[in-house]
């Protein structure tokens, strides 16, 4: 196959004729034969490195799973005894709570979407070899797993786990004299730093690697959109983090050397935490969403065989929400004692933001008008994340009109709002994303029946953990609460919280089917063939799985990566990597 | 600037096979800006926002408390000015270096860095000083919202100062070798960044006495 011989580019000059791989290159021809060690655990190969966030990831899913599990058995059954446990009392509760919330946003939902997808995608679907820094992405990995190890580690050191929230207000945080816990706050921030500079260090190389390291003849323009979200996410993350770690110094050093940045005795102020915590916070929604939205965008075109609507309308939304993220942040704390007048315009700001953001959505569903859908389950999953985020949106203008905030706040609405608003590109985003890519990552199909199964107890459990949650927070039932015993106004609401507990109960079961999927798929799935899903990126141009450099011969790029059921064309896609006349390979074969 | 860029961008830019380094970096520039480059530049972004949340808080609170310009005279004034033109001066040395490397002389080049590690290492001395001094005189950073900025935002600078001397140390016996020259430029522009971050501290910490 020879991509330049002939046929002539339509849209843009003939990119420069590639060269084949080898030669001048370090890599090829002679690969020395690599050790376990260098193979598995050091290496310094972007898919490896993929691999490895993933497994992480996914380990920590279980983790923080398994701790809603023991909040939700507490909240349906309070003062029961829990096997192997026995009763929970408060302490422990505030620590699931904090750890569940951290281990999820930040061991789950960063490693699985920017650490697995960010790492296994970005150089395949430019026609690169690797990232821009090889060496730099391994560290990245593991100060990723150090992190880890110290946020785990902190469950055993006495006192246990960090109780102040994920989001470690002071002065709860910053005196050990409220909270009783010494070490396990100290080793969460931590944990939580180190974590962000391995995100620092692995944005670092997505953003310089998409930018420079573009197969010949790509523009910014002909990049799949969901590395346009990968970039933009990395860019929010690499702005935003800053500020927390210089708030996170100033925790430490009042929790350590005894300084009082936090701590209004001393001339300090706990409001300023707050504002340097939501400057991070509310912008990391956008981190999180933003990839899972991609994912989706790079879904639906293929099982819809149509070209995404908007292409370029999505882009700038993508852009305009990832602007408009750093000025919402004080929505978060209409309630905590701010200047009012400072209510309105970030009022203002939170409901603006949700126009991009349903321009997005709307560009999607377009895409799928009038296509010939096929309900795979990585398409299940794909529309399953758009409705499922609907219902987070739009509840999420009620959390941003400071009016109703004030009512809702700090209620079971709000926790039910952000599992809305973050389940979808979380979860079902990495669903979507794990059944379509699977097949380039272990070279074999997964099954489609369990996949279903897995869909549809997916999707409905879900809403029955946290459908009640909206209903009981209407009603006054405030979060972080141990034990509904305590307010007699509670009592009425325990069958919506059993209700949530079976809900999550069915969730967690919901999930073997996909263990057994993807484990069993590694080895009696059926041989997947390099692009399986006819699809037109350049990661399909690439072997399954794609070996280490990733391309036989440097691919160049011909067209955007969308172009599906062109009028003229016989075949219904045209990846991006062959020139205009030269049909698919897989519709030849 | 000198033309170092030349050196730089040179094998990279326009060729259209992709060079992989197993241990280094991967080559190619789609861009006219070499990957190395872009990668420190976005890495300087991140060091930014983290000095850039100090920073603001630490004006936040000064606008609220105009009497901490009478705890700013206590600072030693001309050692944070003899420190600046230190630093000042590292920063020629590190350009010196990188024209050096750019055209090859990687002695030169390797002699000017330990220039600059030297005025590094002067600049360090000059901090200790000033810390044990301001200590001794009962400004530890307990004493008050002003001496916890104080400590903070210097100690922070002090750690990136450190964080550069080691960096420039490592790349320094490689280029003695006359290996890496391209990777001088890297870190000039962590150490010019290292520069202008005490530019900013300096006046805000030392000189704005008056309320
Ligand atoms: C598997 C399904 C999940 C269940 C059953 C679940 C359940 C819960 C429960 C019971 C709480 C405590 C509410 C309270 O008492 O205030 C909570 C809090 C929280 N959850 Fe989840 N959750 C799930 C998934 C997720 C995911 C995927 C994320 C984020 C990516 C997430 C992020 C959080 C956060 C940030 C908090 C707040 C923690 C705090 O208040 O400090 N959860 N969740
Ligand atoms: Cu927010």
């Amino acid at each position: 196959m020879n991509p330049v011989a002939e046929a002539p580019a339509i849209r843009r000059p003939a990119p420069p004729a590639p060269a084949a791989h080898g030669g001048d290159d370090a890599h090829g021809g002679h690969h020395e034969p690599e050790s376990f060690w260098r193979r598995y655990v050091f290496s310094t190969d972007h898919k490896m490195i993929a691999k490895q966030y993933l497994f992480t990831g996914v380990f920590m899913a279980l983790v923080g799973g398994f701790l809603a599990q023991l909040m939700r058995v507490q909240l349906a059954s309070p003062g029961a005894e829990i096997p192997g446990m026995g009763a929970m009392h408060a302490g422990q509760y505030n620590t699931y709570v904090t750890m569940h919330g951290t281990t999820m946003i930040f061991w789950v939902a960063m490693p699985l979407l920017l650490g697995a997808f960010g790492n296994f995608l970005i150089p395949l679907m430019i026609g690169a070899k690797d990232m821009a820094f090889p060496r730099l992405n391994m560290l990245s990995y593991w100060t990723f797993a150090l992190s880890t190890v110290v946020l785990l580690g902190s469950f055993f050191v006495p006192g246990g786990a960090s109780p102040v929230g994920w989001t470690a207000y002071p002065p709860l945080s910053a005196n050990p004299q409220y909270s009783g816990n010494v070490w396990g706050v100290h080793l969460w921030i931590l944990a939580v730093a180190l974590e962000m500079v391995a995100f620092l260090m692995g944005g670092i190389n997505y953003i310089t690697t998409a930018i420079n390291l573009r197969a010949p003849g790509m523009r910014m323009k002909d990049l799949p959109l969901i590395l346009w979200m990968q970039i933009v996410a990395s860019v929010i993350f690499l702005f935003s983090a800053g500020p927390l770690v210089a708030g996170a110094v100033m925790l430490l050093l009042d929790r350590t050397a005894g300084t009082g940045f936090y701590n209004p005795a001393a001339g300090g102020d706990p409001l300023l935490f707050q504002h340097l915590f939501w400057f991070f916070g509310h912008p990391e929604v956008y981190v999180l969403l933003l990839p899972g939205l991609g994912i989706v965008a790079e879904i639906l075109p293929v099982f819809s065989r149509k070209p995404v609507f908007g292409y370029k309308m999505i882009l700038w939304s993508t852009i305009a929400t990832g602007l408009l993220s750093f000025v919402v942040w004080a929505h978060h704390q209409f309630v905590s004692g701010i200047d009012p007048r400072l209510a309105a315009p970030f009022s203002l700001t939170t409901i603006l933001i949700s126009v991009p953001v349903a321009v997005t959505l709307f560009s999607f569903i377009a895409t799928l008008w009038k296509g010939s859908i096929e309900f795979t389950t990585a398409m299940l999953f794909a529309l399953g994340m758009i409705a499922v985020f609907l219902i987070g949106g739009v509840t999420g203008i009620l959390n941003g009109s400071a009016a109703a905030d004030i009512y809702i706040h700090d209620t079971y609405f709000v926790v039910a709002h952000f599992h809305y608003a973050l389940i979808p590109p979380v979860f079902f985003g990495f669903f979507a994303g794990i059944y379509y890519w699977y097949p380039k990552m272990f070279g074999r199909m997964m099954n489609e029946t369990l996949g279903k199964l897995h869909f549809w107890g997916t999707t409905i459990f879900v809403n029955v953990t946290f459908l009640p949650m909206f209903v009981m927070g209407l009603r006054g039932y405030p979060r972080r609460v141990y034990d509904p015993t305590q307010f007699s106004s509670l009592g009425d609401m325990t069958l919506m919280q059993i209700l949530a507990t079976v809900g999550t109960a069915g969730l967690l079961l919901s999930q073997v089917p996909l263990l057994i999927n993807f484990f069993g798929s590694l080895r009696w799935g059926k041989v997947a063939g390099p692009n399986p899903w006819r699809a037109n990126t350049l990661e399909w141009a690439a072997p399954s799985p794609p070996p280490h450099g990733n391309f036989a011969a440097q691919p160049s790029v011909y067209r955007w990566p969308y172009e599906y059921s062109a009028p003229g064309r016989a075949e219904d896609w045209h990846p991006q990597h062959l020139p205009s006349g030269a049909a698919a390979e897989g519709s030849r074969s | 600037m000198s033309d170092g860029a030349t050196a730089t961008a040179a094998p990279a830019a326009q060729t259209a096979a992709a060079h992989a380094d197993p241990h280094g970096s991967v080559e190619r520039a789609a861009t006219t800006v070499p990957t190395g480059r872009l990668g420190i530049w976005w890495f300087l972004a991140s060091e930014i926002v983290i000095f850039g949340g100090l920073v603001t808080c630490y004006v936040l609170f000064r606008l609220r408390h105009p009497e901490w310009g009478e705890l700013a005279a206590h600072t030693l004034t001309p050692a944070g000015a003899v420190n600046t033109f230190v630093l000042l001066t590292s920063s020629l040395t590190i350009v010196l270096a990188h024209d050096a490397a750019a055209r090859g002389k990687h002695r030169l080049a390797s002699q000017a860095m330990m220039q600059t590690l030297f005025c590094g290492a002067i600049f360090m001395g000059i901090k200790a000083f000033e810390y044990g001094h301001e200590i001794a005189q009962g400004f530890t950073p307990v004493a008050g919202l002003f001496w916890s900025f104080y400590y903070s935002m210097t100690g922070l600078h002090a750690l990136h100062v450190l964080g550069g001397m080691v960096a420039i140390y490592a790349l320094q016996r490689s280029v003695a070798r006359g290996e890496h020259l391209r990777r001088v430029e890297y870190v000039g522009i962590y150490w010019h960044f290292v520069d202008i971050v005490w530019i900013f501290l300096f006046p805000l910490l030392y000189l704005a006495s008056r309320g």
